[in-house]
């Protein structure tokens, strides 16, 4: 038997089949709404006939990963999920498709985008990326023990009174920890929180000409609060502790109170993870008055890189997994509550939504108090509210979140801490070119 | 004569390995245990030792979400493909090196030794535009050449220690009898280095596949080997501990077969040349 015609033959047919089948590669984390969307994805494909391809990274990996590859025009990936922390960045350097198809596509409706997620992910007007969910950061506190204290939690709370509810709540016997909050070195860990917190003690990052502003009075209280809060009423090691972590510690009965990202409000009131469920409540990130929240603003969204040789498939791809018939398709199969938040008007608007997320109208009050434009009480020279959207900052907020949670270990002083990172940013931001 | 060793010191040192032997696999012992717990028994703030409610559901959920066996296969390929791929560029280096040395031979060895010295992120940029240019990207016989490139170094040095312990007489002899050089290696040189190569060549395997920074780098999907597998199971917002032990176990269970049975062949190969 001749080898040949069958070998021409199989060749032929796979190179049909490779040129039939449209696939678009996307990469994405591994957060409980992607696994949902990606078991739902069957129907894109039904519905277009375009094949996915996914790639579910740990953040920092999918980070590295996309960074490199967008940098070097590898295009290995038609679709991206990134953060408002890269998006702008990335917009500016050329590197990310505008979505212009969708902004002026009137059954996706873009105006009804929630505008400071909105604002979060355009440059110049121009969206860059559209949001798959939203967050902010809130409060979520135990009714019981706050009652159980004798105090109630304002809708609107300022740092005075969670430090007052924080250790009246401690209860060291019973191992009660009147407040959890992050203490893992990392920009996007502990940094986030502090740096969303010292906005509303009216520190900032930088002033107007990039000069680090860490000898300030504003941010020696931003630390000395968050030390002293931690010292009295945290938990131990807390300077491990991230998300995950405190996540089971909230769920399991072990904090009065954690202030931390809106999405963890549907974890800790499902009973089925949670010893607690029934009795969390949400109010605001406190502030001191000064008219900034100590809550940040984040999404995780969609982006085409300049790379990508489907565009079209990819824009057709995003455009399926953030318009409002998708959180049409996940309430049908999975319940409203469990649809992704933080990134349509009209999904707050939904009563059917409003009464399957108590933590609903918190959450989007949480994402309004948030400009990512006007993040500080004094002007200074980026956006972010709980970053700053130049290249530099990844380094050099993880750098000054080690420092931080070093003091939080009591291997430094507060003193010590804000000096370095003073010094430390000084030097980083003069070699960057920032600082002439 | 042999020196006589009281019984307690035999005893202290049996128990003394005994506790480095059970600290050094409790990691695994806790991946295997939490593999077959409910998530919320994961995450217990008192930790179970042993699974309460056993459940099999989180390797089902694994495989629901990404193909094991895909990663897998890619897996076998790329660290198989890349060790033998290996030693046929080895052997032949090893055996000039041992044999027919010049007096740049040990620099040589030490410049190779070198590159694995140099930490991989601070060659990733010409790497990756290497593979882009080369359509490399995302595939496994380009992952399987990066793994031959990154690990010859220690495939020719371990070859060359061990060449070096073979009488170059034999090899001599061999040639007085007329074998040609091909001979003489195929034939002569590695009948002789089998336990040599056969140890050179697991520790490769393993270094293959629990290589994790290229292997996550340079694909996207298609080529993925179990380290990107496991990748996918690690999450910053959400509790999927069980799942990502049972990813864990299920990535590391080949190798961790191959190394059980091979152990003999893999000390020798790691302790040759320590005491001559």
């Amino acid at each position: 038997m001749k080898l040949t015609p069958i070998l021409v033959g199989a060749f032929t047919l796979a190179l049909a089949a490779t040129a039939s089948a449209q696939t678009i590669t996307i990469a994405t984390v591994n957060n409980g709404d992607m696994i949902r969307m990606q078991g739902l994805s069957d129907a894109f494909t039904a519905e277009t006939g375009i094949e996915l391809n996914w790639v579910v990274l740990e953040e920092n990996t999918l980070r590295q990963n996309v960074t490199t590859d967008i940098a070097t025009n590898g295009g290995q990936y038609d679709v991206m999920t990134i953060g408002t922390y890269e998006v702008p960045i990335w917009a500016r350097q050329d590197w990310l498709v505008p979505l212009d198809a969708l902004s002026s596509d009137a059954d996706y409706d873009v105006d009804d985008l929630l505008p400071p997620i909105r604002d979060g992910l355009s440059v110049d007007g121009k969206l860059y990326a559209a949001p798959f969910y939203g967050e902010s950061s809130f409060i979520m506190y135990r009714k019981d023990l706050m009652e159980k204290a004798g105090l109630t939690m304002p809708e609107a709370p300022t740092w005075e009174f969670i430090g007052e509810a924080a250790r009246a709540m401690t209860d060291r016997a019973n191992d009660i920890n009147g407040i959890c909050l992050r203490g893992k070195a990392g920009w996007g860990e502990n940094m986030a929180f502090l740096t969303a917190m010292s906005n509303s003690f009216g520190a900032r990052w930088f002033d107007e000409n990039w000069q680090p502003q860490f000898n300030t009075p504003q941010w020696k209280s931003t630390l000395d609060t968050y030390l002293g809060l931690m010292a009295d009423a945290g938990p131990a090691g807390a300077s491990s502790n991230g998300f995950n972590e405190n996540l089971t510690l909230f769920q399991q009965g072990k904090c009065g109170m954690w202030i931390d990202a809106t999405v963890a409000a549907s974890f800790v009131t499902n009973p089925a993870d949670s010893t607690v469920a029934d009795q969390v409540g949400f109010a605001l990130a406190p502030d001191n008055g000064l008219g900034k929240r100590g809550n940040w603003l984040w999404a995780w969204s969609l982006a085409i890189p300049k790379g990508s040789q489907q565009q079209d498939a990819a824009a057709s791809f995003i455009k399926w997994a953030t318009d409002k018939a998708y959180l049409d398709m996940v309430a049908a199969q999975d319940g409203w509550a469990n649809v992704p938040p933080g990134t349509r008007i009209s999904l707050y608007e939904n009563p059917e939504y409003q009464a399957a997320a108590p933590f609903a109208e918190m959450t989007m009050g949480s994402i309004y108090a948030a400009d990512p434009t006007h993040p500080t009480v004094d002007p200074v020279p980026y956006v972010g509210v709980q970053f700053v959207a130049i290249p530099e900052f990844a380094g050099i907020g993880t750098n000054v979140g080690q420092l931080f949670s070093a003091a939080l270990a009591g291997q430094m002083s507060a003193d010590d801490a804000l000096a370095q990172a003073q010094e430390a940013t000084l030097r980083d931001m003069t070699r960057a070119g920032y600082i002439k | 004569m042999a020196r006589t060793v009281p019984a307690s010191t035999r005893i202290g040192f049996t128990l003394l390995a005994w506790v480095i032997a059970l600290l050094l696999f409790s990691p695994i012992l806790w991946v295997l245990l939490t593999a077959f717990k409910t998530e919320a028994e994961a995450i217990a703030a008192s930790p179970t030792f042993l699974p309460q409610n056993f459940t099999l559901e989180n390797f089902a959920a694994v495989q629901d979400r990404s193909d094991y066996f895909k990663h897998a296969f890619n897996s076998i390929v790329v660290s198989l493909g890349s060790t033998l791929l290996g030693l046929a560029i080895g052997i032949p280096a090893a055996w000039a090196m041992a044999f027919a040395p010049t007096k740049r031979t040990k620099d040589v060895l030490m410049w190779m030794l070198s590159t694995k010295m140099m930490p991989a992120v601070g060659v990733l940029i010409p790497i990756y535009l290497i593979f882009r240019d080369l359509r490399l990207l995302d595939t496994v016989h380009g992952l399987t050449l990066i793994m031959t490139l990154i690990n010859l170094p220690i495939i020719i040095w371990m070859l060359y220690t061990y060449f070096k312990e073979i009488p170059v007489d034999i090899l001599e002899a061999a040639r007085m009898d007329g074998a040609e050089l091909w001979n003489e290696i195929v034939h002569v040189l590695v009948p002789m280095a089998v336990p040599g190569i056969a140890s050179t060549l697991l520790l490769n395997v393993i270094l293959a596949w629990n290589e994790a920074f290229w292997t996550i780098t340079l694909t996207s999907g298609r080529a993925g080997t179990l380290t990107a597998f496991i990748s996918s199971f690690s999450s910053p917002q959400g509790l999927f501990l069980a799942k990502l032990s049972a990813a864990s176990l299920l990535a590391i269970a080949p190798i961790l077969l191959m190394g059980w049975f091979s152990q003999k062949q893999l000390v020798r190969g790691l302790t040759f040349g320590a005491v001559k």
